[in-house]
């Protein structure tokens, strides 16, 4: 399970950036969703794939899964909803002021 | 902290009341702070041995000694000499300031004499400071309080041009300076002057760094003392208000780099570089700038070549004295620096100040203007007349015993029998000759140009009269100075000169000093004869020389190469920022992930780190596999749908499947956060496209978008690199996960059951309510973008 997930990741991040680099406003947004979805996924993985019990010490296992990554992604997850709301409000505005989404045509002027 | 320390702190804790003082309006700010150099100089007048030999005072405080820097204070001959100058004559500029600077309304006074404390208190501690690091601290600290100065009528294109010029120039000195500390510092293992003199006392000069750290420290002490061909600054300078001149550009700030010289002297002294490169850069300075005074036209830009030949005539002296580690035929011309460096305080400051008063008086400094002075202002005349008699050489004041002294140094240097001098050494009394019979040109200059003449009020601004007594305090107490001092020169020489000619040469016990007015008809005074005849002779052909080419400019030439460099640089550095900044998102992200990639795969390489394992892996159930490859599938279509809706519907799969992996991988908090936080992203999503454009195609050139694939896929491999061998190595390498922690105190520390829960609120809280502050920011940017109205022709 740990190989496939490794390999998913690598997808999410290798299309992520991609995206990134593309001229529209949209997909770099996007891209930065995907970027994070790849981010929490390995940290998780790396923490080690269904050893344990759920970290809940009601379920009285003998073992539980790694509770600090989880607490980590948990708030990366929040963080990343606040970063993504922010950049769409902000790609509306520029859209708004400028009418284009095109990274290419919202360089700044020569001078600057 | 001792007396001392508080010495040097004293003019920087007087700063900060200075603000306050100026509150009160009525009393001019200047007569507050001059009561601080006074007391520091009658202080200091205490440590002046009588009849008793010098004992230098050591009082050290740490400061971060682990790398041994101490605010360590050494007060010897030499630092006594220029505590003296510093406070002495930084009494009498105050006192000058305050009548020359009026107490307008708008006159930024506060201003001023916060730069100028900070500059004395930067100047006392370069002087008292036997650590290189606290030094160079004050050093570059001197530079800026020199350059505010310069700046102080900063409305005016040409002061901000000047402290530009002498802050570049300067501090880059100071920066080479510092590396040279740093190679002393290598060699000797100690910041300390006193330790690095021992330990190079007993070492053989054979060290490799020993050139390029004397290089480099006097690098630093050539710009500071405008020694050509770094003397451009210095006639810019001096926009400066009159006294600022008078005290840092003439008395105090520029003889720094003489000081460093001198200080250096035991360390480097003997070797036949450090005599070769001083001497020589200090006779073409001397002779430099006494021929390029001559075509001034501006009394003070007259003062400031005149000061940048005089300083290059000490630093000769300097250089030359330097032998006498070898042969003490050259102990006279160390004398003869101390000597003329005291007389040069003295007789330049006052005709700074007079050439100060003329311009007040008179509203200009052009010689061409000026004329007929004497008669108007008899007592300005008498004290320039001292002051420039004294700058030519003439009996009995004192420039005249130490331009003597000058010249039986530079004819017993000829006689050196070390540094294969032979017979290149007639060159140094020639080359003082011609420069001192320059000096006497334009001394002829400043003087007849301004008092004699016929007076010419129509080209004056101010209708001129004598100056207040105010005004002509301070040059008179230098003037007195310069006629005591050349009447009774030994009373100088065992109290002052000796102290300080024994911190240079430390190990002469004895010096034999021998000022006297009549040495008999030897060389010297035939020199001198010789320099009146000439110097009247080319005076009298003025005219003729002044239609020569070289003449005609008053700039001096190498300061095309200081514009040229600025200008190349400036537009230089505009062309490398605009190379890589181009304005465009897309290249600011391939410079990161490039320089990403490339730095993670040469930790790689470098630590040979790449490890794979695949044991220890969980195993897949069917379901997991269909999962997983829709996720993938889904991911890879992405950047291939046109369609915007079709787009949000593919991230939103992903994300929810993401929701789903966390289900199956034990993290039901995960889980649900991402369930909620995906759905609300979707109607987010979907709201923000209901205004935006629809998807185009991308229209990039092919080769961009083969760097963009190549980039994103090497992204997408070196993270999977990362992960094999994160994965191998956690259970190759036995890492124990801190999480046991946690498990463990849950319940008893916190009292939760859900241990993510309890982290994030309890063991890491400080973390969570930042995260909560990061929301809120963003929630309130989310307001203002939408809620901003932005009038017509505003920039966003």
């Amino acid at each position: 399970m740990e190989i496939l997930m490794i390999l998913t990741v690598g997808v999410l991040v290798s299309v992520s950036t991609y995206l990134l680099l593309t001229k529209s406003l949209l997909r770099v947004i996007l891209g930065i969703v995907l970027l994070s979805h790849g981010a929490h996924l390995l940290f998780l993985t790396m923490a080690g794939l269904k050893e344990g019990a759920p970290p809940l010490l009601g379920e009285e296992a003998a073992s539980y899964a790694d509770p600090l990554p989880q607490a980590l992604i948990l708030t990366a997850i929040v963080i990343g909803f606040g970063v993504t709301a922010f950049l769409l409000v902000l790609a509306y505005r520029t859209y708004k002021e400028h009418k284009t989404d095109d990274l290419d045509q919202l360089r700044g002027s020569a001078d600057e | 902290m001792s007396t001392l320390h508080y010495l040097v702190l004293a003019p920087f804790i007087m700063a900060i009341f200075v603000p306050f003082l100026y509150k009160i309006r009525h009393i001019h700010t200047g007569w507050f702070v001059l009561a601080l150099p006074l007391v520091l100089f009658l202080y200091l007048l205490q440590y002046i041995p009588i009849g008793v030999s010098m004992v230098p005072v050591e009082e050290i405080v740490p400061w971060v000694p682990r790398v041994g820097i101490n605010f360590s204070i050494y007060l010897d001959g030499l630092s006594l000499l220029f505590a003296l100058l510093i406070t002495g004559i930084g009494t009498l500029v105050v006192l000058y300031s305050i009548f020359y600077i009026a107490n307008k309304k708008d006159e930024p006074l506060n201003n001023f004499y916060v730069y100028l404390l900070m500059f004395m208190g930067a100047m006392l501690g370069v002087v008292l400071s036997d650590n290189l690091i606290v030094i160079y601290v004050f050093w570059e600290l001197t530079s800026l309080a020199s350059s505010l100065l310069i700046a102080y009528w900063f409305h005016k294109e040409k002061s901000r041009y000047g402290a530009q010029k002498s802050m570049l120039i300067t501090v880059t000195g100071g920066f080479a300076m510092l590396a040279g500390f740093c190679l002393l510092y290598i060699m000797a293992g100690s910041f300390s002057i006193r330790e690095i003199i021992s330990y190079f006392a007993q070492v053989e000069f054979n060290e490799s760094l020993f050139i390029p750290a004397m290089l480099l420290i006097l690098l630093g002490a050539f710009t500071k003392s405008a020694q050509f061909p770094f003397h451009i600054w210095l006639p810019d300078a001096m926009e400066a208000p009159t006294p600022v001149s008078a005290y840092l550009h003439s008395a105090t700030m520029v003889k720094a780099g003489i000081y460093l010289v001198a200080r250096f002297t035991p360390v480097f002294g003997g070797t036949p570089e450090w005599f070769w490169i001083i001497t020589s850069f200090g006779l073409v300075t001397l002779i430099w700038g006494s021929i390029s005074a001559v075509r001034q036209t501006d009394l003070k830009a007259i003062l400031a070549f005149s000061t940048i030949s005089q300083l290059g005539l000490i630093m000769a002296l300097l250089g030359l004295g330097s032998a006498s580690f070898l042969d003490s035929v050259a102990e006279v011309a160390i004398i003869a620096a101390i000597f003329h460096l005291i007389n040069h305080a003295t007789f330049k400051g006052s005709l700074f100040m007079v050439v100060g008063i003329v311009d007040h008086e008179t509203g200009t400094r052009d010689i061409r203007k000026l004329g007929g002075l004497m008669a108007i202002m008899p007592v300005t005349f008498t004290i320039s007349l001292i002051g420039i008699a004294s700058m030519a050489g003439l009996p009995p004041f004192n420039g005249f015993l130490s331009k003597e002294m000058f010249f039986t140094g530079v004819l017993e240097a000829t006689t050196l029998s070390v540094f294969n001098v032979g017979t290149l050494g007639i060159i140094f009394p020639i080359v003082a000759w011609i420069a001192s019979i320059f000096t006497f040109v334009y001394c002829l200059i400043m003087f007849f140009k301004t008092f004699t003449g016929k007076y010419q009020p129509e080209k004056l601004e101010k209708d001129a009269h004598e100056a207040p007594i105010g005004l002509l305090l301070s040059p008179i107490v230098l003037a007195s100075l310069v006629v005591i001092f050349g009447l009774f020169p030994n009373m100088l020489s065992y109290t002052i000169i000796e102290p300080a000619a024994q911190s240079i040469l430390p190990y002469i016990v004895d010096p034999y000093i021998n000022i006297y007015h009549w040495h008999g008809p030897n060389t010297e005074l035939f020199m001198t004869i010789g320099v009146v005849l000439f110097g009247v002779l080319v005076f009298i052909n003025l005219k003729r020389w002044q239609e020569a080419t070289f003449f005609l400019h008053e700039r001096d030439p190498l300061n095309r190469v200081y514009d040229g460099g600025l200008d190349g640089l400036v537009s230089g550095s505009k062309r490398v920022t605009n190379l890589q900044l181009t304005g465009l998102l897309r290249d600011y992200f391939v410079y990161m992930s490039v320089f990403m990639i490339l730095l993670l795969s040469w930790t790689f390489f470098r630590y040979d780190a790449l490890a794979f394992d695949f044991t220890n892996v969980s195993e897949i159930s069917p379901y997991l596999w269909v999962i997983t490859l829709v996720l993938i599938g889904a991911t890879i279509s992405i950047p291939f749908i046109q369609h915007r809706i079709t787009a949000i519907i593919g991230v939103g799969v992903i994300g929810f499947i993401v929701a789903l992996l966390f289900v199956v991988f034990r993290a039901p908090d995960l889980a649900l956060t991402q369930l909620l936080v995906e759905t609300v992203m979707v109607v987010l999503f979907l709201l923000c496209f209901y205004h935006l454009p629809e998807l185009r195609k991308e229209k990039f050139k092919p080769k961009f978008r083969m760097t963009n694939l190549v980039i994103s896929i090497g992204m997408g491999a070196i993270v999977t690199l990362i992960a094999f061998s994160a994965h191998a190595m956690r259970h190759n390498l036995n890492f124990t996960p801190i999480s046991q922690y946690f498990v463990e105190n849950s319940k008893p520390l916190a009292g939760g059951y859900n241990m993510v829960n309890v982290i994030l609120v309890d063991f890491r809280g400080l973390d969570t309510l930042l995260e909560v502050l990061v929301l809120a920011v963003a929630a309130l940017g989310i307001v203002a973008l939408i809620k901003l109205k932005v009038k017509e022709g505003q920039d966003v």
